[in-house]
C-alpha cells in the first residue's frame, strides 16, 4: 500500500483516471447532442404554440408547427429582413447581450429594463390554410419583480387584437407573480386591445377588470398580491408594442409595407 | 446476505443521510416544492451514489492517500456530468426546471460523505448497495417533503390538481409559504421530530447538563 504515495505512482493514477474520465464524459456529450438539440427546438416551438393560444395537447408539435413562418424583422426600420441572418441558427437572447448585434438603450427608453435591444427579431406568422395572415407571434421579454421574464405574446391579423401571452421563463414569486402562468390569467388576454389612438394603451389595472367601464378593452387583471411583477408586465409590453418594439414593424404590415 | 440487507435498508430509517447524519440539505430545500422534479432528482442522485461507489471502490488499492478526494470528485463529477446530459436528452422540461441543482450533486455531501466513509474501505457490490440505500433514504425524505408541498402548496400532485384551488374555481387556498424553500426545513424539522420520537437511539446525547439553579441566599 505504501507504493501508492510515491509521486510516479500518483502521477499514473491521476493521468489515467483523467484520460478514463474525459472520454466517458465527451462521449456522452457528443452522442447525446442530436436527441438534446431535437429537445431544445421542439421546446421552443411548444413555448411559441402555447403563448399563441394555438397548442394542442397530445398533437406532434412538428406538426402543429407547420402552419407557423418564421421571419426575421429589423427592429429600427421594422421592415421584414429574412437575409440579415440565418433564422435557424440565430440566437436572439444572445444577440441582445452581443454589442454587435444590438444596441443600448437610453434610461427614458428603457422602461421594461431589459438594458440592450437586439437589431435583428425572429417572429412568427401562422398562416391559415389560404397562406394569408391569421396571428402573429411577437417575442417579448423584461423585468419585473425579480427576474427578467420572457415570453410571447400573439396578436390577431389586425395588429391590435391580442390573442394570447404566455411567458416560458420567468423567475417570480411562486403563488404570487408566479401567477403569470395561471391559465385563468392568461385566459383574460385574448380579445383585448394594445393601441387606442396609436399609443399603446394596454395594462394590468389594480384588482379586477369592470366590464362595463370605457377602457376595460384595455385593461387586464392585476396579480394580486405582486405589484412590482403587474407593473413589470404592463411596462414590458409596451415597450416592445411601443415605438421602440414592435410599433414600426406592425405599422408597416397593416398598411402592407413590410 | 443479511449483512447486504443491512446495507440496503439500515439508511432508509435506521441511519438516514438527511434526519440522522444531516447530509445533502441544500438539495432537499430546492428542487421539493414539486413532486415531479424530485422524482428525477432522487433518481439521479441514486445513480450517482451506488456507481460512485462501485467505481471508487474498485479503485481504492490503487488510489494515492494523497490525492484520494480529488480522484473521488473527478469520478463523481463526472458521473454527474453523464446523468445531466441524459436528463437534458430525454427528460428536457424536468431538466430545465432542476437546472443548476444536477450539477451540484457533485457537492451534494452524501456522495462525498459515502464515497469517503464507506467505498475507500468495502469491496465494489457492497459499497454498490451501500450507494443504493442513501440514495433511496435521502429519497424518502425528499418524496416525504415534496408531496407536502406540492400538494398543500399548489393543491397538486405529479402536476395532477387534487385539491380544486380558489383563483381556478375551486374552494382550497393554498399555502404560498410551502413554494418558498424555507418550509422544506420546518418539513425536514418535523421528519426528524417523528424519527427520533419512534426510534429513540437516535436522539444524541446532551453535551451539558445545566447545573440547578443556586438556592436563595447560598450564593451571596
Amino acid at each position: 500500500m505504501s507504493s501508492n504515495d510515491g509521486i510516479r505512482k500518483t502521477l499514473i493514477v491521476a493521468f489515467s483516471l483523467c484520460i478514463v474520465c474525459s472520454v466517458i464524459v465527451s462521449a456522452a456529450v457528443v452522442m447525446l447532442k442530436p436527441v438534446q438539440e431535437v429537445n431544445k427546438t421542439l421546446d421552443r416551438k411548444r413555448n411559441i404554440l402555447a403563448a399563441a393560444g394555438l397548442l394542442v395537447e397530445g398533437q406532434s408539435i412538428d406538426e402543429q408547427f407547420k402552419h407557423v413562418r418564421t421571419r426575421v424583422v429589423d427592429l429600427t426600420t421594422g421592415k421584414f429582413a429574412d437575409d440579415a441572418v440565418n433564422i435557424d441558427k440565430y440566437d436572439q437572447r444572445k444577440a441582445a447581450k452581443d454589442p454587435e448585434q444590438s444596441e443600448a438603450l437610453a434610461p427614458e427608453q428603457d422602461v421594461a429594463k431589459i438594458s440592450r435591444r437586439e437589431q435583428y427579431a425572429l417572429v412568427y406568422i401562422v398562416q391559415d390554410p389560404q397562406g394569408d395572415l391569421e396571428k402573429i407571434i411577437l417575442p417579448i421579454r423584461g423585468y419585473g419583480l425579480w427576474s427578467t421574464l420572457h415570453g410571447f405574446i400573439a396578436l390577431e391579423s389586425d395588429g391590435n387584437t391580442v390573442a394570447g401571452l404566455g411567458f416560458y421563463e420567468h423567475g417570480e414569486t411562486p403563488g404570487l407573480g408566479g401567477e403569470v402562468d395561471n391559465p385563468r390569467w392568461k385566459s383574460i388576454w385574448p380579445g383585448k386591445q394594445v393601441y387606442r389612438d396609436g399609443e399603446v394603451e394596454i395594462g394590468l389595472i389594480k384588482g379586477a377588470v369592470d366590464p362595463s367601464a370605457a377602457a376595460a378593452p384595455w385593461e387586464i387583471d392585476g396579480l394580486a398580491g405582486a405589484t412590482l411583477t403587474s407593473v413589470g408586465i404592463t411596462n414590458l409590453v409596451h415597450f416592445w408594442l411601443g415605438q421602440d418594439g414592435f410599433e414600426p414593424f406592425l405599422n408597416n404590415l397593416r398598411a402592407g409595407e413590410a | 446476505m443479511t449483512a447486504m440487507k443491512e446495507t440496503l435498508t439500515g439508511p432508509i430509517f435506521k441511519n438516514n443521510p438527511i434526519a440522522l447524519q444531516i447530509l445533502g440539505i441544500c438539495s432537499a430545500l430546492a428542487v421539493t416544492s414539486s413532486l415531479r422534479v424530485t422524482l428525477v432528482m432522487c433518481v439521479a442522485l441514486t445513480v450517482v451514489t451506488a456507481f460512485s461507489g462501485m467505481f471508487i471502490s474498485s479503485i481504492r488499492r490503487h488510489i494515492p492517500g494523497s490525492i484520494r478526494i480529488i480522484v473521488q470528485m473527478v469520478i463523481i463529477a463526472s458521473l454527474v456530468i453523464v446523468v445531466d446530459q441524459f436528463l437534458k436528452a430525454y427528460a428536457f422540461t424536468i431538466s430545465k426546471q432542476l437546472s443548476v441543482f444536477v450539477g451540484l450533486i457533485i457537492t451534494n455531501c452524501i456522495v462525498m460523505g459515502r464515497a469517503e466513509a464507506f467505498a475507500m474501505k468495502n469491496p465494489p457490490l457492497p459499497s454498490f448497495i451501500d450507494g443504493l440505500g442513501n440514495g433511496l433514504g435521502y429519497s424518502v425524505v425528499l418524496i416525504a417533503v415534496a408531496v407536502v408541498r406540492e400538494l398543500f402548496g399548489s393543491g397538486k400532485l405529479m402536476g395532477y390538481e387534487v385539491l380544486p384551488l380558489i383563483t381556478e374555481g375551486g374552494w382550497y387556498i393554498p399555502n404560498g409559504m410551502l413554494l418558498l424553500p424555507p418550509s422544506a426545513f420546518f418539513l425536514i424539522g418535523g421528519f426528524i421530530w417523528v424519527l427520533r420520537s419512534v426510534r429513540k437511539e437516535q436522539v444524541e446525547e446532551s453535551e451539558f447538563k445545566l447545573a440547578r439553579h443556586t438556592p436563595v441566599g447560598e450564593g451571596v
